[in-house]
């Protein structure tokens, strides 16, 4: 293949928006930043980042869905242009929320590698190809480690990031492993070219060993259990910023790569895909465990990571229901459960600022401390406990009604549907757990009533915004996938 | 008829204002909230004047809202569902001036109220299984929040466990549907494009599917045996909550019975109708029997609302045009009932005394000191209990009337019902307002304690001055009972009122199908 690079800049142009701005961040800091003070320091890093943040979502929507770009390594179709600026979108709000907040050392490094991060989520959304998609998943993968161990001062930081570097470098083996195999089988990197190759060969063992790497790589990214371990340490030590990207973008690309991969690669033969049933065990066991362990936590970081959990076994179901109903539902689901629980992490950020906020009965009094805070938060935790007319419903009864159009109870998505229905009041009592904390419980006598910074505040009420609108009008998404 | 979407759209705007307005002062926030009441009031009143009874939906709204699945936000009305908006605006004004002494955080209260009040407008006014199912659990949450935050006795635990009842129950509405809708095709969530996919379903599904549904709106009915939420829920509620919980909210279930699920699965309502009926005979009896014996005196109303809603699950299950006709009346009627009795007890009663404990009560000359309660509490009692003259007469009488053509024996047993509520609520009223009290006996300790706050306790013997204790009953409380008393005597003695809209309802196609045995 002859590198064009004026063709290379243009396919990649989101991504090196990002590069050129994390770049950027780094260079204006060099230059003016020593003088100032942290916070400064960080309000610049974060206002370049978000700059660049939508010069990315303008490119991405210049190039529109163009079909296959670059000689077929990415494809810019509704999916991916959607991904991407959902990606951007969530790391914006992150930029929002980093910028006043975290006081960290080294901002602009911060700021720097969030965007790298953010670089990583976006070529995953659009990759077509098994070597793009893992380089863009390691760098977005290595970029979040360092977001999540970023909090030097804190030990517990430290333990989230070696633990999340663990296992990511575990599943990435995986995953090689399981690409090695695949390109061993087909000859080729190329998805449309694997699934045209698959088809035509019969089903083997190799081809099975193979799929069930994959899935379990992606079940370690995407925290489903049995592979979801990492995600409450994670949660709980990481700065509330970098959970908030690991836990919502991330899940968004990741979500966007491995629906393309199964369906567009390995979903062979077509309408019964082979692993249609270990996707299906992953949910069942990540609904059950993630809302049931919930029950247990008093750390509302480590709740949101089993919610994150029991909502990935959701999230699994619309993979599984994408063949017949499209990405439509997936992508619905995955992006305004990531509002959601950006919103979540941006609230938990703000009261970490003001003294700490690790169990729930930080939240205590919070109507009384900060009204808007509260009222913000009720609508994110609402959404992820799914109810209408938030957009976290809509998600949920979308999904599921794909799953029993898809064959009833006569197969195992329309059974999936039913646990996901019942777990969903079980998943009720904890999220209201978190509500009565924040909305009825007295605030201690010392807490002090809150103040949120405006860009903060702004980055609250959009989401919640958004979360309404998108519940109230579910078809401004939707319809992106109707031709597409 | 196209002033009823606006009860919904009032109710919702209602409380953002209420919500700012609650920012300022308590003052604007209650009389926003009583403006909001009476507009959704007015709005029902005006659509009831304009009323053409007839069979059928008669359509007020209907756009696209999410092609993808086929939903449409459809509204629609008939009969039934005007009586039961109509019911909404009367108890949702009366619970507004039951609230009016609520000083902590007034406009988060309204809000959540109204938000609850916007969420049954909807309900009873949907013709789009989504579009109900949105409105349904729209009005669960805010419930949660009105028990834990202004409840009182075990609020926390009380208000969870409604809650979680009433979510569970809508889940199982949800898996209903889902699986209906998909078996259907998937193309339309309309509920008369349901109940004609439905027709097609093997019988197996049908039975199913309608005990799923069923039983999810079911629960919230207060169908025994799940219906131990209701009288803990509303026992810690508020008084405004517990009046709209046991009086409108309820309904709700029973409403989502008649409108979807039996019009959807008649094979599944032939096949469960025998135990619908004997779960509410057993519902009826058993609640009624548990008030008899209650040491609380809100629980007594708690479990008599339990007892009160059997009739209409027996009516619904009794499934003839008669026996639903009775329901639907039976509704409205104990909304109205439910709302005043839990009035007396939690606000014209409980402010007062803080006790709700009938021993203290009993301990107490309650009838001479509190007169207006007592006489409300009376004339709701006779109403309660079935007197010729309030709107529990005809009601129930149908309904047994219209059971007795399905099955004399279910008849007989709810009948029994009749004679137990009596005697439950002739305790209520004997104990709690014409205790043994008198100037002779020694009232209890604690109101001894209260009473030693008066200036002239030394002298004068308390009960024996025209001062006693309590303050006198204000304008709101005063309006709301005689709004929900004046609903109760009107309907009594003309109950022509409701059943010449819900008579023609019954005969749509869609409820014909179902019901058996003529015109009522």
């Amino acid at each position: 293949m002859n590198v064009a690079y004026g063709d290379l800049l243009r396919a990649f142009l989101p991504e090196t928006c990002l590069v050129a701005g994390a770049l950027l961040v780094l260079a204006v800091d060099l230059a003016t930043g020593r003088r100032r003070a942290r916070p400064e320091r960080m309000a610049t890093a974060a206002v370049v980042g978000a700059i660049a943040v939508l010069a990315a979502a303008l490119g991405t929507l210049a190039m529109g869905t163009s079909g296959a770009a670059f000689g077929g390594v990415l494809v810019l179709d509704s999916l991916s242009v959607a991904t991407r600026l959902g990606v951007l979108l969530l790391a914006f709000l992150t930029l929002l929320l980093v910028g006043p907040l975290v006081r960290l050392p080294h901002p602009a490094e911060y700021v720097a590698v969030l965007l790298f991060a953010t670089a990583g989520l976006t070529m995953m959304a659009a990759a077509q190809q098994l070597l793009l998609a893992f380089v863009a998943l390691e760098l977005a993968s290595l970029s979040l480690y360092i977001l999540a161990g970023f909090d030097k001062s804190r030990p517990d930081s430290a333990e989230a990031a070696l633990k999340y570097f663990l296992f990511g470098g575990i599943s990435a083996a995986f995953l090689l492993f399981g690409f090695s195999l695949i390109y061993g089988l087909t000859g080729s990197i190329e998805l449309p070219e694997i699934a045209r190759t698959l088809a035509t060969q019969p089903p083997g063992p190799l081809l099975a060993v193979a799929l069930v790497m994959v899935l379990v790589a992606f079940g370690y990214k995407a925290a489903a259990a049995p592979f979801h371990l990492w995600a409450p340490d994670v949660y709980q030590g990481a700065p509330p910023s970098s959970a908030a990207l690991i836990a919502s973008a991330s899940k968004l690309a990741g979500f966007t790569l491995f629906v393309r991969l199964l369906w567009g690669g390995l979903a062979a033969p077509p309408g019964v895909p082979s692993w249609g049933a270990v996707a299906a065990i992953l949910a069942a066991v990540s609904l059950l465990l993630g809302n049931v362990a919930a029950l247990a936590q008093t750390n509302l970081r480590r709740l949101l990571a089993y919610s994150a959990i029991s909502h990935a076994g959701a999230l699994l179901l619309g993979v599984i229901v994408a063949g017949r109903a499209g990405p439509g539902p997936l992508f619905y689901y995955a992006a305004t459960y990531g509002i959601a629980t950006v919103g979540a992490f941006g609230v938990i950020a703000v009261l970490d600022r003001a003294g700490g906020c690790q169990t729930i009965a930080d939240l205590a009094g919070l109507h009384r401390r900060s009204p808007l805070l509260a009222g913000c938060l009720a609508v994110f935790v609402l959404s992820l406990a799914g109810i209408p007319p938030l957009a976290g419903f809509f998600g949920k009864f979308v999904v599921f009604a794909e799953a029993l159009r898809a064959g009833g109870l006569a197969g195992a998505p329309g059974w999936l549907a039913l646990l996901a229905i019942a777990m969903s009041a079980v998943a009720l009592y904890y999220y209201l757990q978190i509500l009565k904390q924040a909305l009825v419980a007295p605030a201690s006598p010392i807490a002090s009533r809150l103040a949120v910074p405006a860009t903060a505040a702004a980055a609250l009420v959009a989401a919640a915004l958004l979360l309404l609108g998108l519940g109230l009008y579910p078809s401004v998404l939707l319809r992106l996938f109707v031709s597409g | 008829m196209n002033a009823l979407p606006w009860t919904i759209y009032f109710s919702f705007a209602g409380a953002l204002l209420a919500l700012v307005a609650g920012t300022h002062s308590a003052a604007v926030a209650r009389r926003v909230a009583l403006t909001t009441a009476l507009a959704g009031l007015a709005a029902a009143a005006l659509a009831a004047a304009r009323f053409v009874p007839g069979p059928g939906m008669q359509d007020l709204q209907d756009v696209a809202w999410i092609p993808e699945l086929g939903i449409r936000y459809h509204l629609a009305a008939d009969g039934i569902s005007l009586t039961l908006v109509l019911l909404t605006g009367i108890a949702a004004t009366a619970g507004v001036l039951f609230s009016w002494n609520i000083e902590e955080r007034v406009g988060e209260f309204f809000a959540l109220y109204f938000a609850l009040i916007g969420g049954v407008y909807g309900v009873f006014l949907s013709a789009d299984a989504f579009v109900l199912f949105v409105f349904y659990e729209i009005a669960i949450v805010p419930k949660y929040f009105l028990i834990a935050n202004w409840g009182s006795t075990n609020r926390e635990y009380g208000a969870m466990k409604l809650v979680l009842y009433s979510f569970v129950g809508s889940a199982l509405v949800l898996a209903g549907l889902l699986w209906a809708y998909a078996a259907g095709g998937g193309k339309s969530f309309a509920l008369a494009d349901l109940v004609r996919t439905a027709a097609g379903f093997s019988r197996t599904e049908q039975l199913a599917m309608f005990a799923l549904v069923f039983l999810g709106f079911g629960i919230l009915a207060g169908l025994f045996p799940f219906h131990t939420w209701a009288p803990t829920g509303h026992v810690a509620a508020p008084t405004a909550a517990s009046m709209l919980l046991a009086g409108v909210v309820m309904k709700l279930g029973a409403y989502g019975c008649l409108r979807v699920a039996m019009p959807m699965f008649p094979a599944g309502l032939a096949f469960w109708q025998p135990a619908i009926a004997w779960l509410a005979i057993a519902g009826i009896l058993y609640a009624g029997l548990v008030a008899l014996v209650q040491e609380d005196f809100k629980f007594v109303i708690g479990y008599s609302s339990v007892s009160h809603m059997g009739f209409v699950l027996l009516g619904l299950a009794s499934a003839n045009p008669r026996a639903v006709s009775g329901a639907v009346l039976q509704m409205f009627s104990h909304g109205v009932i439910a709302g005043l009795l839990f009035a007396v007890v939690g606000r014209m009663v409980y402010e007062r005394t803080h006790t709700r404990r009938l021993a203290d009560l009993q301990a107490m000359p309650l009838h001479r000191w509190l007169p207006f309660p007592a006489l409300v509490f009376v004339l709701a009692g006779l109403a309660s209990m079935g007197m010729p003259g309030f709107s529990g007469f005809p009601s129930e009488l149908t309904i047994l009337i219209g059971a007795w053509k399905t099955s004399p024996v279910w008849a007989l047993c709810a009948g029994a019902g009749v004679l137990v509520a009596a005697a439950f609520t002739l305790r209520a009223i004997q104990v709690a307002f014409f205790g043994r009290a008198n100037r002779h006996e020694a009232p209890s300790h604690r109101i001894e304690a209260e009473l030693r706050t008066d200036d002239n306790v030394e002298t004068t013997p308390a009960l024996a001055t025209p001062h006693h204790p309590y303050a006198p009953i204000s304008w709101p409380e005063k309006a709301g009972a005689l709004l929900l008393i004046a609903a109760t005597v009107y309907i009594g003695l003309r109950p022509d009122f409701l059943l010449r809209w819900i008579t023609p309802a019954l005969e749509s196609p869609m409820l014909q199908a179902i019901l058996k045995g003529g015109t009522p």
